[in-house]
């Protein structure tokens, strides 16, 4: 009987924190729309969650692309390989691994940050100060936060791309002794504008998981420095989870016709 | 009779199966000073942020002006909070900010006011608080406990509001920063003509900026009246609370060894 007690509980808590989920991110969008925009927090959100996870993000994207193509190489069929490596790197970076390691990168660099920032903005009552100097809390830190993340994704994974596929060609000339041009051509050939595209429109949904998760966390942590800790950590779990199954569910509508 | 300027009624608040505030009533007469004396949990906190709208209270009524706050629409209540201003235990200031711009937030965010303009407001506002215009330039982080306190009054009175609350204004400062606080709120309180409410344990600074005293006792107003008549209330848990006497009929919940 404390079994069945025992899972309802945890079933009724899952089902209160999905609404409570539903109805921020429902606040969230709904504020996205509507003016006044804090166009300066929407500049430090885009610095900070975009330009200063640039590094990360084209490191990740330079190393995916070399050892993605060392992968083919040595476990493909090395007949026809100059253009079976080049054409795979390009589609397996634009599609899938640059918006998904990219994001997952983001994810553990900026949600963490964000939860951390607003989780103690929430302890220390900053967050409850926002009302009391006639600003809506969530107009002044989820808004610049999800519209900076939305807008900066793409862009990330836009370079980490070019990255990623210029890693490919690195390893693919220099350690491969494939011919330059041709590896090109052949990214070129085979390269069309959907799978750019498809990873674009991945990398702003990630964009608006990240922020959210970050957000959601951060605003509903308590209980001190340890409550913080365990915002920044389900921030980090909850974005990485979300951006995986997201992905699924994204590739099976972009890709299914 | 005096004109209430803030009005609570039967106001009930629990979280879960904790009762917080139970059938509070309590009236602020208008540009009087109200303190609210009681022991930690009592629920004063959850009190100011009932009015506020930080927390939302489950029944009763919270009249400001005569207007039933918690039965107004959103836009109206957005102008109604306008008339607030808040000093919070921790002082709550934003730490990614520097100090002028801590205390001219309400100007910038709340009424649109142009940042040099509000920056020249604050400047003024903290020399009423006996800072000056270098502190300005300093972050929070850079300031001692008082000045914190100081500048999160400053802060509390830039927008010039009809209602100021002080959440234990003197907690944690050493027993002369206490007094410059005390001296601050009621010259600053006086300039302004504003109403007041504040939530303390400290009977020194409730004995000098109180004109009236309210006590608090498991969510509800147990005693109220002036302030000369605190010393012979005939209520045993007020003469207990401001004595500080562990035995009476107020017991604290600890183990005994």
């Amino acid at each position: 009987m404390n079994i069945f007690a025992a899972v309802g509980r945890v079933v009724l808590a899952l089902l209160a924190e999905t609404g409570r989920l539903a109805v921020f991110a429902w606040v969230g969008v709904s504020h996205l729309l509507r003016p006044p925009f804090y166009w300066r927090q929407i500049g430090q959100q885009m610095l900070r969650i975009g330009y200063f996870s640039l590094p990360v993000v084209a490191l990740t994207a330079f190393f995916t692309g070399g050892v993605l193509a060392l992968q083919i190489y040595y476990g493909g069929d090395q007949f026809n390989s100059e253009t079976i490596v080049a054409t795979i790197v390009a589609l397996g970076i634009t599609r899938e691994l640059g918006p998904v390691l990219g994001g997952l990168m983001v994810a553990g660099r900026a949600s963490a940050a964000i939860a951390a920032e607003l989780g103690t903005m929430r302890v220390t009552e900053q967050i409850d100060a926002l009302s009391t100097l006639s600003t809506n809390p969530h107009k002044y830190l989820v808004v610049p936060r999800l519209m900076a993340a939305i807008l900066t994704l793409p862009l990330l994974v836009f370079i980490g791309d070019v990255i990623g596929i210029f890693g490919g060609f690195i390893v693919g000339t220099q350690t491969l002794d494939f011919n330059a041009g041709v590896y090109v051509k052949n990214t070129y050939d085979f390269l069309e504008y959907d799978d750019i595209t498809s990873g674009l429109i991945k990398a702003a949904v990630f964009g608006f998981i990240i922020a959210l998760m970050g957000c959601f966390h951060g605003f509903n942590s308590k209980g001190g420095a340890q409550g913080v800790g365990r915002a920044t950590t389900n921030a980090v779990v909850t974005a990485s989870i979300f951006i995986l199954a997201a992905n699924y569910v994204m590739t099976s509508l972009l890709f299914s016709s | 009779m005096e004109e209430a300027k803030l009005k609570l009624t039967d106001v009930h608040k629990r979280f879960g199966s904790k009762v917080v505030l139970n059938g509070i009533n309590l009236t602020v007469p208008k540009g009087k000073s109200v303190v609210v004396i009681g022991g930690s949990g009592t629920g004063k906190s959850v009190m100011l942020k009932s009015v506020l709208g930080i927390v939302k209270p489950d029944s009763g009524s919270i009249e400001v002006d005569g207007e039933d706050v918690m039965r107004l629409p959103a836009n109206r209540k957005e102008e109604v909070l306008k008339k607030f201003g808040m000093l919070f235990q921790g002082g709550a200031l934003f730490d990614s900010l520097p100090v002028w711009e801590n205390v001219g937030f309400g100007l910038i965010q709340g009424q649109n006011m142009r940042r040099k303009e509000a920056k020249e407001i604050a400047i003024d506002t903290l020399a009423k608080v006996g800072m000056g215009a270098e502190v300005g330039e300093l972050y929070p982080a850079e300031l001692s406990g008082g000045m914190q306190k100081r500048v999160g009054l400053a802060r509390a009175i830039a927008t010039a509001p009809e209602i100021i609350f002080f959440d234990e204004p003197t907690t944690g400062l050493d027993p002369i920063m206490a007094d410059v606080i005390n001296d601050l709120i009621i010259e600053r309180v006086q300039d302004l003509g504003a109403t007041t409410l504040s939530i303390t344990h400290d009977m020194a600074s409730a004995r000098k900026i109180a004109d009236y005293i309210a006590m608090i006792y498991k969510g509800e107003i147990i005693w109220y009246g002036k302030k000369e008549d605190v010393d012979h209330s005939g209520n045993e848990y007020v003469d207990q609370f401001i004595h500080g006497r562990a035995e009476g009929p107020i017991q604290m919940e600890i183990l005994k060894p």
